[in-house]
């Protein structure tokens, strides 16, 4: 009993233990936070990427493919049963994409997919990831007449209302080149009476200038197709759907704010070049619309992929054998059952097409992103280590603050001895002190830490704000807010782990003071 | 070597309060003498310099007796009381209480000792600073008993804490803390302390060597009285020979022997 009695009177009346408390708190409280913020960015990021590339992905080292998808799948299907959710073939080759916006025609190297607009999104969160609603329903490669992006500030117009605009414009532009043509021919009737058209705004920053058509006008071949002349207020090209950074620039505008410029938008025309099947390959060109986009807020997707009907794509390749009715395909992405085991399938589906003997690399995402995963669980590790060690250094100022009350104690350890106290109890006095500062302090820590991390994003907007610089730049990271995630089991293991650090600092002196001879601690001055 | 039991049949320690039950007492003989020593030693050593403090102190204590030992500064009478309290232990030499040696007790044994049958009281109090005087006089019995035994017994164990506070004249002052308190009074508070444990003789260290003559005299009182109407053997030290002359019997220390009663 007078161990507890004395232990709850050293908490309320030393003060030098408060310091201690307070590096405990200070440790237990960071360490939650970092904790939970690197789960929150791993998780964001183990999401997105096993979204993007489903579980077990089958593909060929030729860059024309494997033959014969609808074979394969049945025998993957045989394999590994019931196992399997979904599949889909695609085909992914390098690609040249070029567009015009302001006069200039711009072109960007980008990893261009056919996909199985039925199936792809059985086995990934595509769909997801594109900004019409219809098209996160069901995407079918065809124009939307508008409502892209709804919600989003400074989105373009985009959809048929865009396209029929733009043809009007580029039409009354025509027209116009015709006549100033036609004016320079001597003796030609004067038009100069004819009112030049208004500009429609067809995209951010492009208010003060002239936009300029973008399609690629008769170069294409598509345009002229069985001889009748394509008309882009009424028609599309084959549908496209981009990375939403290919087509636009993430900066902030003159307050400061976050904006998205725009140099294309669904509506617009693009044209692609890559490579066919041939030998050698030859470049092939065509002209695509842009139907949606694609943001999964991973940069390394968003700038770089476009997607294609599969069909069309195998077609404009020739990877279709005409006499056989067989399709090559680049890759079978597999989407497994919730639970199944990845590596097990994996392994099957390696037993079953040896890399010798097909070709083919067969791998989990979790193997297409190892290196990236294991950089972030390499990270987090570090840091944990890294944060633990500032509960060490509480820890040591535990040791330190207690061999201060030891001895400012003396002589009340001598009182105790002389009214009978063991040395045990002595010592269980000091272990118990140590072991209710670590409760206090990680229990306040923890508070502390759970609060900062349930309000991290106004304390990061307040940081912000008396520094002068935004601590969490969403043009940097793609995340509007930092992606938290606490783990129950991380805080236990903290606030034992501090608690624990805490009484094992307490013990030397503890021993120390249970040694203490009585008459000696008595007479101490 | 003497035994610690429980058992209180056999035992002669007279009549048991109500903290005593089931106490572990000493088997003793038959006899009046509570406490002696035969041939007590004892040397300090200090910057490798040998003191020798007590050099063969032969010493008794009846039971019911108050007793006084007296003697120069340095004579070893502190010595000989944190001896004879078994808070430290002689280099040679033997110690008796009820007839059973105790100076090569186990540290156990001697802790139950201290806290159950000796009572002491310091020249400079030692009362614990963080607790109240209330809190102060329990602690014995909070040493004595755990967290659940003091608990289902705390109301009576401060019944009986506040009926010694009030003897001592504290009654006003449970709440108190030493430093709020008076050096008569942190004194009485010490003996109220000492007397929780119902003990079989109380040892004091120069009790009035820090008070003004007034506040020593009633510190005398407080003990004269215990002395004679509980029958509570007293030995108490000191250097002041009118302080001594209260007592029933006076021992002289003269360079760690005693020289005559």
């Amino acid at each position: 009993m007078y161990k507890w009695l004395l232990i709850s009177r050293y908490l309320r009346t030393r003060y030098i233990a408060l310091a201690s408390i307070i590096s405990v708190m200070l440790g237990v409280a960071t360490l939650i936070v970092v904790n939970s913020v690197m789960a929150g960015f791993g998780q964001e990021m183990h999401n997105r990427l096993h979204g993007i590339l489903s579980d077990v992905v089958i593909s060929s080292y030729d860059l024309n493919g494997l033959p014969d998808a609808e074979k394969h799948k049945q025998e993957i299907r045989e394999l590994l049963g019931d196992d399997v959710q979904g599949m889909t073939a695609i085909v992914q080759v390098p690609a040249m994409l070029n567009f015009q916006y302001d006069g200039q025609w711009h072109t960007f190297q980008v990893n261009l997919i056919g996909i199985d607009d039925a199936s792809y999104a059985q086995v990934s969160d595509f769909s997801g990831y594109l900004l019409h609603p219809e098209n996160q329903k069901q995407l079918d490669f065809l124009l939307r007449e508008d409502g892209y992006a709804v919600g989003r500030e400074n989105f373009p117009e985009s959809g048929w209302k865009r396209r029929r605009a733009r043809a009007e414009y580029e039409k009354v532009l025509r027209e116009q080149q015709v006549l100033e043509s036609s004016l320079l021919e001597p003796g030609e009737p004067s038009a100069s009476e004819e009112p030049v058209p208004s500009i429609p705004d067809f995209g951010e920053g492009g208010g003060d200038s002239i936009p300029p058509p973008p399609f690629a006008g008769g170069e294409n071949q598509s345009d002229l197709d069985d001889g009748v002349e394509f008309d882009p207020a009424v028609e599309q090209h084959t549908g496209i759907v981009l990375g939403i950074s290919i087509c636009s620039i993430r900066s902030r505008d003159a307050d400061g704010e976050v904006r998205d410029y725009f140099l294309c938008a669904p509506g617009d025309d693009v044209q692609v070049t890559f490579p066919n099947s041939g030998r050698p390959p030859r470049a092939v060109s065509d002209s695509f619309t842009v139907v949606d986009l694609y943001e999964s807020k991973m940069s390394e997707y968003d700038s770089s992929f476009a997607f294609v009907p599969l069909s069309r794509l195998q077609s404009l390749r020739g990877m279709i054998d005409q006499q056989r009715g067989v399709a090559h395909v680049s890759a079978i992405q597999i989407k497994l059952r919730e639970g199944a085991d990845l590596n097990r399938a994996r392994d099957r589906l390696q037993a079953r097409f040896p890399a010798m003997q097909y070709g083919y690399r067969i791998e989990t995402w979790k193997d297409m992103q190892g290196p990236l995963l294991s950089a972030v669980q390499l990270e987090t590790t570090i840091l944990n280590i890294l944060l633990f060690l500032i509960i060490a250094v509480a820890g040591f100022g535990i040791l330190a603050t207690f061999f201060m009350i030891v001895v400012e104690k003396t002589r009340d350890i001598g009182i105790l001895k002389s009214l009978g106290a063991p040395s045990r109890g002595v010592m269980s006095i000091f272990v118990g002190y140590g072991l209710a500062l670590g409760i206090v302090g990680a229990g306040i820590g923890t508070v502390l830490g759970l609060l900062f991390v349930e309000n991290i994003n106004h304390i990061a907007d307040g940081i912000g704000w008396l520094t002068g610089r935004e601590i969490f730049d969403p043009t940097v990271y793609y995340f509007q807010e930092i992606p938290v995630i606490i783990s129950p089991l991380a805080v236990l293991l903290v606030a034992a782990g501090s608690v624990l650090i805490a009484v094992a600092a307490s013990l030397l002196p503890a021993r120390k003071a249970a040694r203490l001879h009585p008459v000696e601690a008595l007479r101490y001055e | 070597m003497s035994s610690l039991r429980t058992d209180r049949g056999a035992s002669s320690l007279g009549t048991p309060g109500p903290h005593q039950k089931n106490k572990p007492v000493l088997e003793r003989p038959e006899s009046t003498v509570l406490l002696s020593s035969i041939g007590l030693e004892k040397t300090y050593h200090k910057a490798k310099v040998a003191i020798p403090v007590l050099r063969g102190a032969d010493f008794e204590v009846h039971e019911g007796e108050f007793l006084s030992i007296v003697g120069q500064s340095g004579s070893g009478k502190s010595t000989l009381l944190h001896l004879l309290a078994t808070l430290d232990q002689p280099d040679a030499g033997e110690i008796y209480f009820e007839g059973n040696r105790i100076d090569c007790l186990p540290a156990a044994s001697r802790d139950i000792l201290r806290n159950r049958y000796f009572g002491m009281i310091f020249q400079f109090y030692h009362l614990l600073p963080e607790l109240t005087t209330l809190e102060n006089v329990l602690m014995p019995t909070m040493i004595q008993r755990g967290l659940f035994k003091y608990w289902f017994s705390k109301s009576r164990h401060r019944k009986r804490a506040r009926q010694l506070l009030d003897m001592v004249g504290l009654s006003h002052r449970l709440k108190h803390r030493p430093r709020e308190l008076s050096g008569g009074e942190m004194q009485r508070a010490a003996i109220a302390r000492s007397l929780m444990s119902e003990p079989q003789i109380l040892l004091a260290d120069e009790p009035t060597g820090n008070l003004d003559q007034e506040a020593g005299q009633e510190i005398m009182a407080i003990l004269r009285t215990l002395n004679q109407q509980r029958n509570l053997t007293i030995v108490m030290v000191t250097h002041d020979q009118q302080i001594a002359r209260q007592t029933d019997r006076t021992v002289c220390l003269v360079e760690g022997r005693v020289e005559g009663s």
